[in-house]
């Protein structure tokens, strides 16, 4: 049995919590490859033209593994840190379902409904033995994958912090979602562009999700969604020590046509560029606007030394 | 800032007596009914709002714009599955940022779990509220509901079929005024008694054969005429039978969210958020019970609607009912919906035969 696993969406969001689950049972699995012009193409054939750009890169990914493996692996999620989901991830399976019908798509994935902590292992539990193993290997293997993401991402968040503190060059705080920033086909081309033109990028992502959470109802109480309050709260705790902040969304992304325009309203002295990335690539447009942006932030900067 | 309290909520659809009574007779504040929506509502919404944010939200600013402008000075907004539950924030700091002063009532901010919670929200609408007398009209008020959704649904099967037209909607605007000026829930049954009877009098030139059609869609787009171009008259006009069971009734008065869900289960095992259950539950019932077609429409970038379409395309397939999508923006134009629904009722037809 082989189990295929979209480079999409909630991948990004728990990379090696997935990885390390099925490397302890010893399920064989494949990732798809990085996001790359003929995935999306594939996506955006597949999926409704209103759709989000990263549900029509899900789609392309899955087109790219359907005969590649036996069961496709795609978790439902419907709650994390407590708080609510854009609702594409609540639907994300049935849609899969529905669009891959004539395929006969085969779906292995977990589903966490309820708030809580024990959820996610209960989620766990249930898929490991639709797979068929014993509770005691799935509980090794979960608590095991849930420490190698934790370290993972504690990992990421001192490193960044460390950049924060020593680097000298203009520091930009990128605001994107996990699975826009590090698309290979959205996110990359911006960071990369970013280091080419002198700065140091700050992935707002890698902020740790709790502390972030909590600092965000400075900006904004009812927000709804847990992956914008992480965002959202990166920007309040970071935006003294920033020179500028790029918010990077795609198009329509319903949560962040909101949260944006909410961020504009209450940040007021730091340059916000917002950049929106739909499914037609062009990324000579989007270097130019970011050369622009820093020229702004240079300017600035000079002002303020004067 | 005058010291009478004048409440205003978003025009939706004909509930606005509902929500003035409630206001009026629970709150003991000034209910405004908020103006019609017009062309001018939606541009002052969308110049004022995010640039791919949903159109509800666009027509609710608007709304809010316009109600400010005309003396009201407690808004309020209600919470949702959805952007909705967002919708109450980001229109506040907008207003405000715009320079307007006024109390926002915003349901999202509620804790339901903590009553001091509850009290310190309704607070802001009047300072001096009483909870029982809030208690004590929401009966009443949910049976406003209700009764408008009753004479919405018939007159939505009957209208094309008028032997004089324009008859049904004279009874239905006198009902309407006699509507505002209610006292209390008894007067209410009496009213609503006599005016069935007035609608049910009106004569009808109804064939045994009619084309029947099913009305899906998001929650405000499907129910607030404006935002759908007055599909639903226009499709009365070609003679067709319009269904729709998205309404209050059946979302707050009597939820029928657990039926719905179990409805939909064969082609959506989970919930998909917000109404999008919804919407393939009904175009199920609809394409079982055997109607002739089926429109969603949605606002653009709706997402839970979004995703329902792939299943509405496999029901469609299954079924062999057409579904036609309508997505609509603050810029579709009038000319385009119109020939699309005439193509559509062509079509019906010509399956008939």
């Amino acid at each position: 049995m082989k189990i295929g696993i979209p480079r999409a969406l909630l991948y990004y969001k728990n990379e090696k919590l997935w990885t390390t689950f099925f490397d302890e049972l010893g399920v064989e699995y494949i990732i798809s490859p990085e996001t790359n012009k003929e995935i999306v193409n594939a996506g955006a054939n597949l999926a409704i033209d209103e759709t989000c750009l990263p549900t029509k890169i899900l789609l392309g990914h899955i087109d790219w593994l359907k005969d590649k493996c036996d069961m496709v692996f795609l978790p439902r999620v419907a709650t994390a840190h407590g708080y609510g989901m854009c609702t594409k991830f609540l639907a994300q399976t049935d849609l899969v379902s529905n669009t891959f019908r004539e395929h006969k798509l085969k779906l292995v994935f977990y589903n966490i409904d309820k708030r809580g902590t024990k959820a996610e292992y209960k989620a766990f539990k249930k898929m490991g033995k639709f797979l068929g193993f014993k509770r005691s290997q799935i509980k090794f293997a979960f608590f095991t994958a849930k420490q190698a993401q934790l370290y993972y991402e504690m990992f990421r968040t001192q490193n960044q912090e460390r950049i924060l503190q020593e680097s000298k060059k203009n520091k930009v705080l990128v605001l994107a979602h996990a699975y826009n920033i590090a698309d290979a086909f959205i996110g990359e081309p911006i960071v990369r562009a970013l280091k080419q033109l002198d700065c140091e990028p700050i992935i707002a992502e890698y902020c740790d999700a709790k502390t972030c959470i909590k600092a965000s109802t400075e900006i904004s109480k009812t927000l709804p969604w847990a992956y914008n309050k992480h965002l959202v709260g990166a920007v309040s705790l970071l935006k003294d020590k920033v020179d500028g902040i790029v918010i990077l969304t795609t198009f329509p992304c319903g949560p962040d046509s909101m949260v944006n325009e909410m961020i504009m309203h209450k940040v007021k002295n730091v340059p916000i560029l917002v950049l929106t990335m739909d499914a037609q690539d062009a990324t000579a447009g989007i270097e130019t606007r970011l050369e622009s942006y820093v020229d702004i932030i240079n300017f600035k900067k000079e002002r303020e030394n004067e | 800032m005058n010291n009478e309290i004048v409440a205003c909520f978003p025009q939706w659809a004909n509930y606005s007596h509902a929500f003035k009574y409630l206001f009026e007779h629970g709150f003991d504040v000034k209910y405004m009914t908020p103006p019609p929506i017009t062309k001018r509502t939606l541009e002052l919404g969308s110049k004022n709002s995010p640039d791919y944010v949903c159109a509800p939200f666009k027509y609710c600013l608007g709304c809010y714009i316009e109600a400010l402008q005309n003396g009201a000075n407690c808004l309020m907004q209600i919470f949702g599955a959805c952007r909705l539950n967002y919708y109450g924030e980001l229109s506040e700091q907008i207003l405000r940022d715009m320079g307007y002063n006024f109390h926002f009532f915003n349901m999202a901010n509620i804790k339901w779990t903590s009553p001091r919670s509850i009290m310190e929200n309704l607070r802001v609408v009047n300072p001096e509220v009483s909870l029982v007398k809030v208690v004590k009209a929401l009966p009443t008020t949910l049976r406003i509901i209700k009764v408008i959704d009753k004479f919405d649904n018939y007159i939505r099967h009957n209208v094309g079929f008028e032997v004089k037209e324009g008859e049904m909607e004279s009874v239905y605007k006198e009902f309407s005024d006699k509507l505002d000026n209610l006292k209390n829930g008894r007067e209410l049954s009496k009213l609503a008694k006599t005016y069935y009877k007035k609608i049910k009098q009106v004569q009808l030139n109804k064939p045994a054969k009619t084309y029947k059609v099913g009305m899906v869609g998001d929650y405000y787009t499907v129910q607030e005429p404006f935002s759908n171009y007055f599909m639903e008259k226009e499709l009365a006009k070609m003679g067709m039978e319009v269904y729709r069971d998205m309404n209050l009734t059946n979302t707050l008065v009597h939820n029928q969210w657990k039926k719905r869900k179990k409805t939909a289960k064969k082609y959506a095992k989970y919930s998909m958020g917000a109404t999008a259950n919804f919407t393939v539950a009904e175009t199920l019932m609809y394409a079982r019970a055997g109607m002739d077609g089926i429109i969603q429409v949605k606002s653009f970038g709706c997402t839970p609607e979004i995703d329902a379409m792939p299943v509405l395309q496999n029901i469609s397939r299954d079924y062999k009912i057409p579904v036609l999508h309508f997505s609509f923006d603050s810029q579709t134009s009038e000319t385009g919906v119109k020939t699309r629904l005439e193509a559509f009722y062509d079509m019906v037809v010509a399956r008939q035969k």
